[in-house]
């Protein structure tokens, strides 16, 4: 259940994952639910036999299971636990929208109560995919419509979502309780309005890192009047101004309020007042952090330091989106209780972040510029002993910027959290030492991601591939199941994870490899590869062709820029009918062209979608 | 990339120019490599996808990917790709993989929060688009387009009932036929009109295209016999502009 998860601060929100949820290979006989689609939900009652009985008791007991891993495992065993199963599960959870129809999908199972669904793959986010592919919700919208009218969750991400669809799900379900949309687009500030107007039990709404259309339509005062259920609000990636007034007053008739996350439109002197009516928060996004206009010398400021002292409860910040650095030292009554603290906005230096740091020992979570440099780092590793992850984004995003951060700021941070176990890692120069201290010292890593920014890049004091850094990793990292990687690297890294890389489950490749043998080495070596997306890589058909035993048991493969040709797509998708698989033209490229730009391809249930644009050929 | 250099073979098998960058690279190496990061980038970038022997030494039997490095070229954005230059490197598409928001992070908080709407000296050109009885206003960027045509596309697809008429590059002309005016805004469909920088509601199609883009502050779509008050003067300005 994703509530195990602390903080909703995904960028990529790990999920645990494993056996397809989201494909039955069962026969389509086993299916034989009972969809009364009343809201009881009860499946008719038929005489007591001994087997009715037993699927009764069967029933009570499967409720019990949450883990959507093994209630796949569950459903497997025979008919019986399939139906039961079916009848059980209350959250339901898509890895891709694609790979089953909302038909089916609700056919199967009958008394949901939450949909967790995803759409677009993740390179759709760097501008690889062109827009419109698709991943729109409204069919689903409307089948989720029909069949739980009971439903109270939605998460959604990577999804299109329009106005109209908001206003479906406002409409549709009486109990509606939260809606959680990550990266996802196609709707604006009406379809909040009218969303907000309608649901009545609203206790959470998150928008998180979604684009969202200014329609200028003021959607904060469309929430109902009266004491509002809201236990959640984050709305930091609209970026259009709010009614600040009606958010005021939204806030002060929010007792349950535990989690608020504003845009950069409110001031640090707007934060103020909502911060004195909200002491309980547990989780604040400051927004800008900076004031409306600046304060003259004389001028009364609020007292920010006592504001921040009055939320005990805090153990989640972030904002700072336009931060002036003076009002800093404000936050440092809450720095001993944060366990996540997100400064990836904040354009700060080591001088500013040191006197933060040092008092945060709790912090499990940290998000930062490369703006604080390797010193910035080096006390973040002298203090953040419990830190579990760490995502150093880079303030200048371009291939040939000056790094702020190399070796030295990782190799530090190895030495001092040594219970680490998830890392984002942007910089422009990066040593295989460093690399390997850091699978030494902290084992715990299930997340590696480095980015070294530079293409091609080598060891800058070895001059090597960055081979031997990573296969370390790979080799190290017992627990490891996610892993990005950069930087000059040859067939050999591949071989690495290929041999050791074994509970690998998502695994991105950029500019790196030299021959079919890279690939072949890991769709080979791999047998929990799930999610691979690999761009401008020398990888050809033949090496495609080596993962065929494997495409079922994953979500998707993604190649784009790399050496496959139509033909060789095409002999996938004829060997493997349960295989959509696409491909996506950029602009430029001839619908016949033989060589291919973009390969997306995913097993699903439905065949090919209906919905494709013109630029997608499914073969 | 600097394994087969090393060895000394830099020199031997591959085109001149990789040589001399070799040379260049075994001389340099007595210092430090790193610093010449730049240009070693523009040699891996070829090596990455080329045969290379350098690479092949220190591997076992590989298999040819015999992909043309041209071919990659067109990942890159306009930009000079001669790679004997030294680099002023080409921003390839999604790389670093950072998502937009925060690669524009900086630019968008030192100018105002507020679009600019005037075609003016932006990129953009966004423009509010609303439409009589549509319950949410849209946006479009009127940089996108180069004719009316274009624009009367993409307003059709988000307002899918509406017609822009006879509006074409051509518009100026038919607007001075004022019974083709008339038959258009006494029928049921909808029309656009904008407000210029003036503060005058005109209708759409009026001018030539750029003069529009310049002065169109926001769109209307109103139903043709609403807009009916509105041609005559925009018959008027057409004829004191022309």
């Amino acid at each position: 259940m994703r509530h195990n998860r602390a903080e909703r601060m995904s960028e990529d929100d790990e999920r645990q994952q494993s056996s397809p949820s989201d494909l039955e290979f069962t026969s389509n006989k086993a299916r034989n639910c009972n969809a009364t689609g009343s809201g009881s939900g009860h499946p008719e009652f038929q005489s007591p036999f001994p087997d009715q009985v037993l699927e009764n008791v069967l029933e009570n007991v499967l409720h019990f299971l949450t883990s959507r891993r093994d209630r796949n495992a569950a459903s497997l065993v025979c008919k019986s636990w399939y139906r039961v199963e079916a009848l059980t599960r209350s959250e339901l959870f898509i890895g891709n929208c694609y790979a089953v129809s909302p038909d089916r999908a609700t056919a199967r199972f009958i008394r949901v109560r939450a949909l967790h669904l995803k759409g677009k793959p993740r390179f759709a986010d760097f501008n690889l995919m062109p827009p419109d592919w698709g991943a729109h919700f409204n069919p689903w919208a409307l089948a989720l419509a029909k069949a739980y009218p009971w439903l109270e969750k939605v998460y959604l991400k990577r999804m299109s979502v329009t106005d109209d669809d908001l206003a479906t799900l406002a409409e549709s379900f009486s109990g509606f309780k939260e809606l959680v949309l990550v990266c996802c687009d196609g709707f604006g500030t009406s379809g909040l309005a009218i969303f907000v107007s309608k649901c009545r039990q609203l206790r959470v709404l998150d928008l998180i890192e979604s684009e969202v259309t200014d329609d200028e339509t003021d959607w904060i005062s469309c929430f109902p009047e009266g004491e509002s259920h809201l236990e959640s609000l984050i709305f930091d990636c609209v970026e259009c101004p709010i009614n600040f007034e009606a958010l005021e007053r939204l806030v002060a008739r929010s007792p349950s309020l535990k989690k608020l996350r504003l845009n950069r439109h409110v001031s640090i002197g707007q934060l103020y007042r909502l911060m004195i009516r909200a002491p309980q928060l547990t989780h604040l996004g400051t927004g800008s952090f900076s004031p409306l206009e600046v304060a003259g010398q004389g001028d009364q400021e609020p007292d920010y330091v006592t504001a921040f002292a009055a939320c005990r409860s805090l153990v989640c910040l972030s904002g700072f989106r336009e931060i002036i650095p003076d009002y800093l030292p404000a936050i440092y009554p809450v720095c001993s209780n944060l366990t996540s603290l997100n400064f990836s906005y904040a354009n700060i230096d080591a001088e500013q972040l040191k006197p933060i740091i040092s008092n945060c020992h709790k912090l499990q979570v940290f998000w930062v510029l490369d703006s604080i440099c390797d010193e910035g780092l080096q006390a973040v590793a002298a203090t953040c002993k419990e830190l579990r992850e760490l995502r150093v984004f880079p303030i200048d995003a371009r291939e040939d910027s000056d790094g702020p951060v190399s070796e030295v700021g990782l190799q530090a941070i190895s030495e001092g959290c040594r219970k680490l176990q998830s890392i984002l890692y942007f910089c422009q120069r990066m040593t295989n030492a460093a690399v390997i201290a850091m699978s030494k010292n902290c084992p715990d890593l299930v997340v590696f991601r480095l980015c070294i920014m530079g293409r091609h890049r080598p060891d800058p004091v070895t001059g090597d591939p960055m081979d031997d850094g990573f296969g370390a990793i790979v080799m190290n990292c017992k627990k490891l199941t996610r892993l990005a990687v950069s930087g000059l690297l040859t067939d050999k890294a591949f071989d690495y994870i290929g041999r050791y890389g074994k509970l690998v489950r998502t695994l991105s490749v950029a500019f790196a490899g030299d021959s079919d043998m890279g690939l072949k080495y890991v769709l080979e070596g791999c047998p929990q590869l799930q999610k691979l997306e690999i761009r401008d890589s020398p990888f050809g058909d033949a090496a495609l062709r080596s993962g065929l035993h494997h495409y079922y048991n994953m979500r998707f493969l993604w190649m784009s820029s790399c050496s496959l040709t139509r033909q060789g797509c095409q002999e996938i998708a004829h060997a493997m009918d349960r295989l959509v698989v696409e491909v996506i033209r950029s602009i430029g490229e001839e619908e016949m062209d033989d060589s291919v730009g973009t390969l997306y391809m995913y097993r699903s249930l439905e065949g090919p979608r209906t919905d494709a644009p013109k630029f997608v050929t499914i073969l | 990339m600097g394994v087969g250099l090393k060895l000394g073979k830099g020199g031997g098998d591959v085109g001149g120019e990789k040589a001399k960058m070799g040379f260049e690279e075994t001389e340099l190496r007595l210092g430090l490599p790193g610093n010449i990061r730049a240009g070693e980038g523009e040699v891996a970038r070829k090596r990455g996808f080329s045969e290379t022997v350098d690479l092949k030494l220190n591997l076992s039997s590989k298999e040819s990917s015999g992909v043309d490095p041209n071919e990659k070229e067109k990942n890159l954005l306009p930009c000079a790709t001669d790679p004997a230059k030294p680099p002023a490197k080409a921003q390839v598409v999604g790389w670093p993989p950072v998502r937009s928001f925060r690669k524009n992070m900086f630019a968008t908080q030192k100018s105002s929060s507020e679009e600019s709407e005037k075609g003016g000296a932006g990129n953009a050109a966004f423009v509010k688009v609303s439409m009589d009885g549509a319950p949410y206003l849209r946006k479009v960027d009127l940089r996108m387009y180069k004719t009316y045509l274009e624009l009367s596309d993409a307003l059709a697809k988000m307002f899918s009932s509406f017609t822009i008429g006879n509006c074409g590059s051509q518009g100026v002309k038919d607007f001075m036929n004022e019974s083709k005016l008339m038959d258009l805004l006494n029928g049921s469909d909808y029309v656009p009109t904008y407000e210029d920088k003036d503060g005058d509601w005109m209708l759409v199609g009026d001018v030539p295209w750029d003069m529009f883009v310049e002065s169109c502050k926001r769109l209307r779509i109103m139903k043709g016999t609403e807009a009916i008050g509105l041609a005559p003067r925009a018959m008027e300005k057409c004829k004191n502009r022309s």
